[in-house]
């Protein structure tokens, strides 16, 4: 699939947990088996909307992650959809127990809404800036897992997760970030989306690191390098064809996620294209280490999830493939 | 259909033993109990044996479903919170017609359907997998709120272990199932006072466990979980109770039924050697030659205890994702 994005000069920013919540309103509406419970997290989460217009259909379970995830499994034997709404870092770290044998191992039709993924959840500091979902959602048989990038981007990824028969992890944020999409942008889960062609080298990015991707191939085409950047918003069913199809075509990759390196985004591409078509790579990521609080800005320069550190990778790469 | 015509038609899964019948027929699970470890040789002995009674009263006397047909809507539902004591879970559903004995001679075999913890993916019948401890009440939590949500009379069983109570998680549900009242709901506590490492009081106790529930906002029911009389008396009391969830404390032994496991916390998690088992089938007046016989002599014809509702499923299918029969 493939939907040229080019971004005007001054991009529109909303909140991707708008979208989410947004999205499961109008999923409500359709569909009488939408359930959804919070953990005393109404309004960060933005479940306030369906809140409000299906109580009957709401459950605020209060402070206590692995109960509720047993609560969805629960509801999804009896034929309900649950959406299970917390902050990304207590919904897989705190319930991954809960995830693994009760939700996953069953494979039970659960929905978690992971929400403050990333750095640039911002003050709140390290123990509420989930970066390991990837690893930990990827690792477990039957999970699925979306990444959105935007406000429409989460709005879409959370009506196809309801479409989707089997447990579905959204990771989404706290911050309003650049509206990169638009409302009829393609959007198919399991697939990626080719945003901007170039055949210099491959940018596989997700969540708002898609929008410091588009950023950084304006950059590069200055000096003369064509980046093809790729939204890989699904990471699991991951979408290896394209990858591997981006890997032949421009011979050099650098993913950029908001995301634990170990594991994450950059991992799961390494892994796809590393048996048929091994090329030079660079990972924009959080290395190693716990985020720290701060304003998301100062945050995402100083973890080098910016723009201008993926030129940087991009150049790296480009030049280990011209002397390969 | 009216609300009284759905009660009435949620009630048609329902044996309603006897006593005299259910401690006939709790023999018999303790049998393909050790028939069954002992053909294993792996598994837990102790809990399954504790469970055997107030087992046998859930399945053939309270619980209505449909066992040819799993996912029947109107069926109660039921767990185990305790993955770990399948050789009486099994026996319980086999018996009631959930799929052949005979599956009882593949415990844990790799060719069979019978994993070492419940698996809703590999057997008809059990609807959410259990093996790591404290997330069963969540489930039926959630199960119950379903049933509220729809009108449903469904009740919901939740069979928990008395070292389970240490689970945190435990917790967190009962305050919540305590919260909400959700009377459809009747946790049952195996209180056999021993977990793998030793006597649950020494280990981290839970006295006075029921005192804990009480302060949950929960009915609490206390019964000697080997009396059928007793037993039947405490599920009564539980479906008659309006208001708040009820929970029933099982006062029961470890390895009850052969002598030499009995209230021995060794006997928890191992199975027996087949001279032991050839003892304890002894004490339970038969043999392993004679009840592995019967086990593999029964291969699927409709049991006497499922009931006669038509259009269900043959037993031995494999639900599907859905948990609709394949």
């Amino acid at each position: 699939m493939s939907a040229t994005i080019a971004l005007p000069e001054k991009v529109e920013k909303k909140k991707t947990r708008e979208g989410f919540g947004r999205a499961l309103v109008a999923l409500g509406e359709a569909d009488p088996r939408i359930v959804v419970l919070v953990g005393d997290l109404v309004e960060s989460t933005m479940t306030s909307f369906f809140a409000e217009r299906f109580p009957e259909r709401f459950i605020e379970v209060g402070i206590a992650e692995q109960n509720m995830t047993g609560l969805a499994a629960g509801l999804a034997a009896m034929g309900k959809i649950p959406f299970l709404a917390t902050y990304g870092a207590f919904a897989t770290c705190r319930a991954a127990d809960q995830l693994r044998v009760t939700v996953a191992y069953s494979d039970l039709n659960v929905k978690i809404g992971g929400a403050h993924g990333g750095i640039s959840v911002g003050p709140d500091g390290a123990t509420h800036q989930a970066m390991e979902e990837i690893s930990i959602i990827r690792s477990i048989p039957n999970m699925s897992m979306v990444v959105p990038c935007d406000y429409w981007e989460t709005y879409k990824a959370t009506i196809a997760a309801a479409r989707h028969l089997g447990p579905v992890y959204i990771r989404f944020g706290r911050e309003d970030v650049p509206v990169v999409t638009a409302e009829d942008t393609p959007f198919t889960f399991g697939k990626g989306e080719v945003f901007a062609e170039g055949e210099d080298l491959t940018i596989v990015a997700c969540g708002v690191m898609v929008y410091e991707a588009l950023r950084a191939r304006e950059t590069l085409l200055v000096s003369g390098i064509a980046a093809r950047v790729v939204n890989l918003h699904t990471l699991k069913p991951l979408d290896v064809a394209l990858l591997e199809r981006c890997a032949r075509e421009t011979g050099a990759i650098v993913t950029a996620e908001e995301h634990q390196v170990n594991g994450g985004l950059g991992g799961a591409v390494a892994e796809a294209v590393v048996r048929t078509h091994p090329v030079p790579m660079e990972f924009i990521a959080v290395m190693d280490r716990f985020g720290q609080s701060g304003k998301p800005d100062e945050l995402m320069d100083a973890f080098g999830l910016r723009a201008r550190d993926i030129v940087a990778a991009a150049g790296r790469v480009v030049g280990r493939k011209r002397k390969a | 259909m009216t609300a009284t015509g759905v009660a009435a038609a949620h009630q048609a899964g329902r044996l309603a033993w006897p006593a005299e019948r259910l401690r006939a027929k709790a023999l018999e699970i303790r049998r393909d109990i050790i028939t069954l470890l002992a053909k294993a040789q792996s598994g837990h002995s102790g809990g399954p044996l504790s469970c055997a009674d107030f087992g046998t009263a859930l399945f053939f006397h309270e619980l209505s479903v449909d066992p040819r047909d799993p996912a029947w809507p109107g069926r109660d539902f039921w767990h185990f919170s305790i993955g770990h004591v399948t050789p009486v879970i099994y026996s319980l559903m086999a018996e009631r017609g959930y799929f052949p004995l005979r599956d009882l001679m593949k415990f844990r075999a790799f060719d069979g359907h019978l994993q070492g913890h419940p698996s809703r993916q590999d057997t008809p019948g059990i609807e959410v997998s259990a093996g790591s401890l404290g997330q069963g009440l969540s489930v039926c939590c959630g199960v119950a709120m379903a049933a509220r949500m729809e009108g449903h009379p469904r009740r919901v069983y939740c069979v928990m272990g008395d070292g389970e109570q240490q689970e945190g998680q435990i917790w967190e549900a009962a305050m919540f199932a305590g919260h909400r009242k959700l009377d459809n709901l009747c946790g049952i506590v195996d209180y056999n006072r021993k977990q793998i490492d030793g006597d649950v009081e020494d280990i981290c106790g839970i006295r006075p466990l029921a005192d804990k529930w009480r302060a949950f906002r929960w009915n609490v029911i206390e019964c000697e979980g080997h009396d059928m009389d007793a037993v039947l008396a405490a599920f009564a009391a539980a479906r008659a109770h309006r208001g708040q969830p009820s929970v029933i404390l099982a006062h029961t032994v470890m390895g009850r039924g052969v002598s030499f496991m009995a209230d021995d916390h060794r006997w928890h998690g191992k199975p027996p050697k087949m001279p032991e088992a050839e003892q304890a089938l002894a004490e339970l007046g038969t043999s392993y030659a004679a009840w592995s016989a019967r086990l593999l002599a029964d291969g699927g014809a409709p049991h006497d205890a499922a009931p006669s509702r038509d259009g269900g499923a043959s037993p031995g299918q494999r639900p599907s994702r859905d948990g609709d029969a394949a």
